[in-house]
């Protein structure tokens, strides 16, 4: 892909010889994800000792930060946080369809709703995996990262609706049927369950681990990426920009020094305690079925 | 001592000062031998308190103290009946305390305490020429001196181990009973012998013992008598009564010596496996529940434990219209907790199986989906991801010159 950067790339805008760097994400994007990742490091650490009880590390970790009650406190309080995250992105979306008149989010390269590509991609990908075949071209989102975005949607609302109606039992009781009641702890559970394993593990690989982003994926903090990892990771954005003539548009600041260091304490912090909250979980998981 | 007394050597007595005095008594009254009769007769020697005898043993008698002891009306003889002359024997007959306290004496022969002791009486009731009545606070065996007499022997190391007892001194003395008789004085607060009585006291593995597991519940009930009535009228009574002795008793869950406040964190936090150690079907579907998973964790003691349920002492089936957990009762029972609970609330099942398609089909199905959802989901993209990195460090090695020199 390198040979190809002279041939694909228009003549670069200003600056030549210096790295371009190309925004992908809008500092509110930015607030949103490290709000979210805060709240659900939050939930998963106070929510984990509550599931897996009678294991050995969730007692002491309770004892640790006062109790059951402090427990269940912090979990409602992170909640809360995430809820209101959860109804900024619905209101941020339903402002751009409804006030903005902002076309392709529902389809189209810049939406994150699925189309043919994607399962193309997704066989492609594997293929190229097993050596069957070239490696896909990505536009702005690629598959896995929509499943990521669907995954987080969907466990959105079923570990919070299934959470609110434990919290305000009673008040669910008057709607749900009585077997339900029992249901939502086991829906809760499992989901939350789902999501930490799903996020400790394969987002943290897919997205930071992988050998191209190793050890982290900056774009998410930084809001931008240099134009060699632009091209390379997302192609066919870039090369439908540059045939548009549209690259200019998306050109940013290089992310200032400082910043980049506190992300990456920040973005560290959370992968670590993110495979210490996996371990337990597996501890927790395989040790007491 | 008593025995002591009797062992006075006259040679020695003879060579003593003291003893010249009591001579010139006996010359003042112009007898060779003098009948004892009366308490001065022998305090005239023996009201010297470091009088010792022959082998060193004081037999001094403290006049005043004995006095006002509940045997101070009696003479020396009608106890010390081998004495009835001065000079007397170097080593009189013990003392028999039976001979007045025959009762007592039997009693004592068929328990525990049996032969553990040369002195038995005074082993519990103190200096024998000062024993007070039980109610007297002067007494060795007043309510709240009793810990401390019983503690002499119970409360050593030695001694429990020597017999194979638990050394439960201690941990009666913290106990919700021991703290009440030691800080607040409370006379009828148990103490030792309320259970375990005073001369008769037989093992636990004896059907006739108080402590009996079949007697718990009379023993218990002799203070604690409303709790015995609701006992009674539960399952877990009848099964006693009936003569089923796996059924529990109060101190299966209350314990022996070490009682707690059932309100406190400690008792709240070990009540639920001691129920589960017969229910256990019941212990593990409510370990499912979200009621064990926070009361699992210390700190939070309000989570509903079995018996915040299913009562504690009357335990009913929930057939029953009595029980807190009949269909009928279930929003008040609930709602001691759950403040808004609703006739729909209560449908909720805390003994819930999601395993038991049978018994709860829709929770059954709900966590089949969720299983198959979550397996099939990190199934899938672990196998994925795993490849991809596979896929994606074989590049990376291949174009690792080319990487090299892009990052400078």
């Amino acid at each position: 892909m390198t040979d190809e950067t002279g041939a694909v790339t228009p003549e670069p805008p200003t600056s030549n010889g210096k790295e371009k760097f190309f925004v992908r994400f809008t500092l509110a994007q930015r607030y949103l994800h490290a709000i979210l990742f805060t709240s659900f490091l939050g939930l998963a650490a106070t929510g984990l000792p509550m599931r897996f009880s009678d294991n050995a590390w969730a007692r002491l970790f309770a004892k640790a930060v006062g109790g059951f009650g402090a427990i269940l406190f912090f979990h409602k309080f992170c909640a809360i946080v995430l809820t209101f995250a959860f109804l900024y992105h619905l209101k941020d979306l339903a402002t751009r369809v409804l006030v903005h008149k902002e076309k392709g989010i529902f389809w189209g390269p810049n939406s994150m709703v699925a189309n043919w590509k994607d399962v193309q991609d997704l066989i492609g990908h594997l293929r190229w995996f097993v050596g069957l075949g070239p490696k896909p071209k990505f536009d702005r989102f690629a598959y896995w990262e929509k499943f990521d975005y669907w995954a987080v949607f969907w466990g959105m609302i079923v570990i919070g609706f299934s959470g609110y109606a434990m919290w305000f039992a009673p008040f669910f009781a008057r709607f749900l049927p009585g077997w339900a009641l029992n249901a939502v702890l086991v829906v809760h559970g499992e989901e939350a369950l789902l999501a930490i394993l799903f996020i400790f593990s394969i987002h943290f690989v897919n997205t930071h681990l992988r050998p191209d982003s190793f050890p982290m994926d900056m774009v998410i903090f930084t809001g931008k990426e240099t134009e060699e990892e632009f091209k390379k990771k997302r192609t066919l954005e870039y090369e439908r920009l540059a045939a548009e003539g549209k690259l200019e548009t998306r050109v940013g600041d290089k992310p200032v020094y400082w910043w980049v260091n506190f992300a990456k304490v920040i973005g560290f912090t959370a992968i670590v305690i993110g495979l210490a909250l996996l371990v337990f979980t597996l501890i927790g998981y395989f040790g007491t079925a | 001592m008593k025995a002591d007394l009797g062992k006075t050597g006259p040679s020695r007595v003879v060579l003593g000062l003291r003893t010249l005095a009591a001579t010139f008594v006996v010359l003042l009254l112009s007898v060779s031998t003098i009948f004892l009769r009366a308490q001065t007769d022998c305090l005239s020697c023996h009201a010297d308190k470091t009088l010792q005898d022959a082998s060193g043993h004081g037999v001094g008698v403290d006049s005043e103290k004995f006095h006002s002891s509940i045997h101070g009306v009696l003479n020396c003889t009608d106890c010390h009946t081998s004495i009835k002359e001065y000079p007397h024997p170097d080593q009189p007959a013990p003392v028999q305390c039976a001979t007045c306290h025959a009762d007592q004496a039997k009693a004592i022969g068929g328990s525990v305490h049996d032969g553990t002791s040369p002195h038995p009486c005074t082993s519990c009731h103190g200096d024998a020429h000062s024993i007070f009545p039980k109610d007297n606070p002067k007494s060795a065996v007043y309510p709240l001196n009793i810990p401390r007499t019983c503690g002499t022997c119970h409360a050593s190391e030695a001694l429990a181990k020597k017999y194979g007892l638990q050394n439960v001194y201690a941990t009666y003395m913290d106990s919700i009973h021991g703290y009440a008789v030691s800080k607040e004085g409370l006379l009828v607060a148990a103490n030792c012998q309320s259970c375990h009585g005073s001369h008769n006291i037989l093992s636990h593995k004896d059907a006739k013992s108080t402590t009996a597991r079949v007697n718990v519940p009379n023993t218990c009930g002799t203070c604690h008598g409303g709790v015995k009535d609701e006992y009674s009228a539960g399952v877990h009574g009848k099964a006693v009564a009936a003569g089923n002795l796996t059924a529990p008793v109060c101190t299966d869950c209350h314990t022996a010596h070490a009682i707690l406040q059932p309100t406190e964190a400690s008792f709240r936090m070990q009540s639920t496996p001691i129920c589960g150690s017969c229910h256990k079907e019941q212990l593990a579907t409510y370990r499912d529940t979200f009621h064990s998973q926070l009361g699992l964790l210390g700190g939070y003691v309000e989570t509903a434990r079995c018996w915040d349920c299913h009562g504690a002492h009357g335990n009913l089936p929930a057939s029953d219209p009595a029980s807190p957990v009949n269909k009928a009762n279930l929003i008040k029972t609930c709602g001691r907790c759950h403040k808004d609970a609703n006739a729909s609330f209560v449908q909720y099942q805390p003994h819930a199986n999601p395993h038991d398609r049978k018994l709860n089909p829709a929770l059954y199905f709900v966590r089949l989906f969720m299983n198959l959802l979550l397996w099939s989901t990190l199934s899938f993209f672990t196998l994925h991801t795993l490849l991809w990195f596979i896929r994606a460090k074989r590049e990376q090695r291949k174009s690792e010159p080319a990487a090299e020199e892009k990052h400078d």
